[in-house]
């Protein structure tokens, strides 16, 4: 019997499926829950208020990033750096504290391994293709780099998945948004993303789930394709996909909690059986030329607003739409910018890379090109170059890239969420400007009244040097 | 969880579109460990500008949040329902909402309903002067001068929110069939198991 064709999205839904209730809900299997302390504290306490445990400990690890600060962490002996917020130390403490009451894997502060859970996740193998991943963060999206299933949850879901490893939920819609042709030079994976998000718009996946295809995509890296899929509910999506394919196996292959041996061969059998069928049809396509993206940065207070580096801050009373005009307005005022300025004449202040979306290996790389032998411009205040965990900080001390960028007079970090959200004391101040690597330009976002413009690694590389944004094109030979 | 089958009352107008979790509750308000006393932060950033409706007397209390398109995006931290929760919010109506916002206010008890922006246009008029009904029964939103909007919602939802239904513990009823799903995978995908590091 021939069955019918099927997407990637719809083949892990299926194999995930507990039980099916008569409204067409779903009780999901998580294969994969990552816990990090500022979403989880509630979501334990409430165990615990019930005498109920965690169901699934071994598919569940647990490690702190976004409140630690980025300074050194050990002192001179070996000792822990006490952590100076009160607040933040005492919602680090109790992930430390909870992790062993209930039973689950802790990468502790100090240790190689941690980083961001969505560096982590993939590095260590514990994020594998056709796995369900759920974790209390919105950019959980990103392990869809793999061909995983991966959403954010709140606390009552974090919760849920402890006590019972499943999640109730209603099948998405599904999108395939289809990048076809080659990048031209100095156009990163960041850039597309950046650049689907102002085509697609901050609510245009809205309610579905998006499988990012066609040769652009094919050609990246998996640090690329993880930093597509991190910003995939920058466009609303519930989560991104790219199928498996060799590239993704190689990457995976030897991580220390992947499949191993015979088990190894099995598991790679099964990924390759999971991408999308021909024939099997998405409920919504939309299709980008690659030859359309440029170096590309935001203007604005919404991932949405997003221009190529060559493009001038619009005029809101251009929109069509009266509401984003009078969204682009405030956006503007807040930002300090006047429409038909040319977006490379803006001065920045500072330079964060780091964050989920570009701090792997590769991003670092990217920075690097462009810095070496390069200083940064004497208006730049703050610079900080945050690796995504311990693991790539090793990589990169390795290679000298922690020399170039402390040679152009940047800062050279511990791994954590840091200028990503104002969590912890990596802030950009009120009023000042930064060209970031992170994923959201939220008003405060990066501390209040911090004014964000979200870029590539490189690009954020060019406005070190040059102290404005800047066509990183014209940095390259 | 509480449960709710109507709300009546006052709304603020907010009518903004794409309102943020950042803007419903700033970070720094998310290094609690408890659920309760974020309505001081909630809004933070929109309260700091004067003529905002939150801080309008006209509103004061107000049970119910008129929003534009695309509320509650960005992150997937709770503390933003919590935060609405502990200001005095029960319903937001908006044209569209996030879909892990709309989970987390469900959870929480919080209505979120979803509208046509013309029905938005409508009521953000009728709450400068009047009251707001939303009935969760019959699933309108009706105001004093004959205008009825129907809305719609996921039928599991509407029966956990009017008798207040414990989603564990519904869940935990499945136990032998979650036992039952892990047995299977564990025989046909032995590989799944992590590895310890
Ligand atoms: S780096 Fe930023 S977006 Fe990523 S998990 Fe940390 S705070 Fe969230």
């Amino acid at each position: 019997m021939m069955s019918t064709p099927q997407t990637l999205y719809q083949k892990i839904w299926n194999a995930h499926v507990v039980e099916q209730r008569d409204d067409g809900t779903c009780l999901i299997f998580i294969d994969r829950h990552l816990v990090h302390e500022v979403t989880s504290p509630q979501a334990f306490e409430g165990l615990r208020v019930a005498g109920r445990r965690v169901r699934r400990p071994d598919l569940t690890l647990a490690v702190p990033d976004h409140n630690l600060p980025t300074t050194a962490r050990l002192d001179a002996n070996g000792n822990d750096i006490p952590i100076a917020d009160p607040e933040s130390a005492q919602q680090l403490e109790a992930l430390e504290r909870n992790a062993p009451e209930f039973g689950i894997a802790y990468i502790d502060a100090t240790d190689v391994k941690q980083g961001i859970v969505h560096v982590v996740g993939p590095e260590q193998g514990f994020s594998l293709p056709g796995t369900t991943i759920v974790c209390g963060d919105s950019h959980t999206a990103c392990h869809g780099g793999l061909g995983a299933l991966a959403f954010g949850i709140g606390t009552s879901e974090v919760e849920h998945v402890l006590a019972t490893q499943t999640l109730q939920l209603s099948q998405s819609k599904s999108m395939e948004v289809r990048v076809e042709g080659e990048l031209g030079p100095g156009v990163s994976a960041k850039d597309v993303v950046l650049h689907i998000t102002g085509v697609l718009g901050a609510s245009g996946g809205t309610g579905h789930v998006i499988e990012y295809t066609g040769s652009v995509i094919r050609a990246l890296s998996i640090e690329g394709r993880l930093t597509i899929s991190n910003m995939a509910i920058e466009h609303g999506a519930r989560a991104g996909l790219v199928a498996p394919d060799d590239v993704t196996f190689a990457y995976l292959k030897g991580r220390p909690m992947a499949p191993k041996g015979d088990d190894w061969d099995a598991a790679v059998a099964y990924w390759r059986s999971l991408a999308t069928d021909a024939g099997a049809t998405y409920d919504k396509v939309a299709t980008i030329n690659a030859a359309d993206i440029a170096p590309s940065v935001t203007w604005g207070t919404s991932p949405e607003d997003v221009l190529p580096i060559t493009g001038v801050v619009p005029d809101p009373s251009t929109f069509a739409d009266p509401s984003k005009q009078e969204a682009a307005k405030k956006s503007l005022e807040y930002m300090g910018l006047t429409p038909g300025t040319p977006m490379t004449d803006i001065s920045v202040e500072n330079i964060f890379i780091g964050s989920c979306t570009n701090s792997r290996i590769e991003d670092l790389r990217a920075a690097a090109a462009v810095l070496k032998g390069r200083k940064k411009a004497d208006n730049i205040k703050w610079a900080i170059v945050v690796p995504g965990s311990g693991l790539v900080k090793q990589m990169a001390e390795a290679e000298g890239l922690d020399r170039i960028f402390t040679d152009a007079g940047l800062e050279w970090r511990e791994p954590g969420c840091s200028a990503c959200l104002g969590m912890n004391p990596d802030k950009v101040p009120a009023g000042e400007r930064c060209a970031s690597t992170s994923n959201r330009n939220f008003v405060g976002r990066q501390g209040p009244g911090a004014r964000t413009h979200l870029v590539s690694p490189a690009m954020a590389a060019a406005a070190a040097v040059t102290g404005k944004l800047t066509d990183v094109r014209t940095l390259m030979d | 969880m509480q449960p709710i089958s109507s709300v009546k009352g006052k709304a603020y107008p907010l009518g903004l579109k794409n309102v943020d979790t950042d803007i419903i509750i700033p970070a720094v308000w998310l290094k609690t460990i408890s659920r309760s006393g974020l309505g001081k932060g909630a809004f933070q950033t929109l309260r700091g500008v004067a003529g905002n409706v939150f801080d309008d007397p006209a509103y004061a209390g107000a049970p119910i949040l008129i929003a534009g398109d695309n509320f509650g995006c960005g992150s997937s931290r709770e503390h933003a329902a919590w935060a609405m929760a502990d200001l005095g919010i029960s319903a937001v109506i908006a044209p569209s909402f996030s879909d892990i916002f709309s989970g987390n206010a469900f959870k929480n008890g919080l209505l979120a309903i979803v509208l046509p922006q013309d029905a938005i246009d409508r009521l953000m008029e009728v709450a400068k002067t009047d009251d707001i009904h939303i009935d969760l029964e019959t699933q309108t939103v009706t105001t004093p001068f004959q205008d009825r909007f129907a809305f719609e919602i996921d039928p599991f939802r509407k029966h956990c929110l009017i008798n207040g239904v414990d989603e564990i513990g519904l869940t935990l009823k499945s136990s032998d069939a979650i036992s039952a799903y892990e047995n299977k995978i564990s025989a046909s995908q032995p590989w799944l198991s992590p590895n310890q590091a």
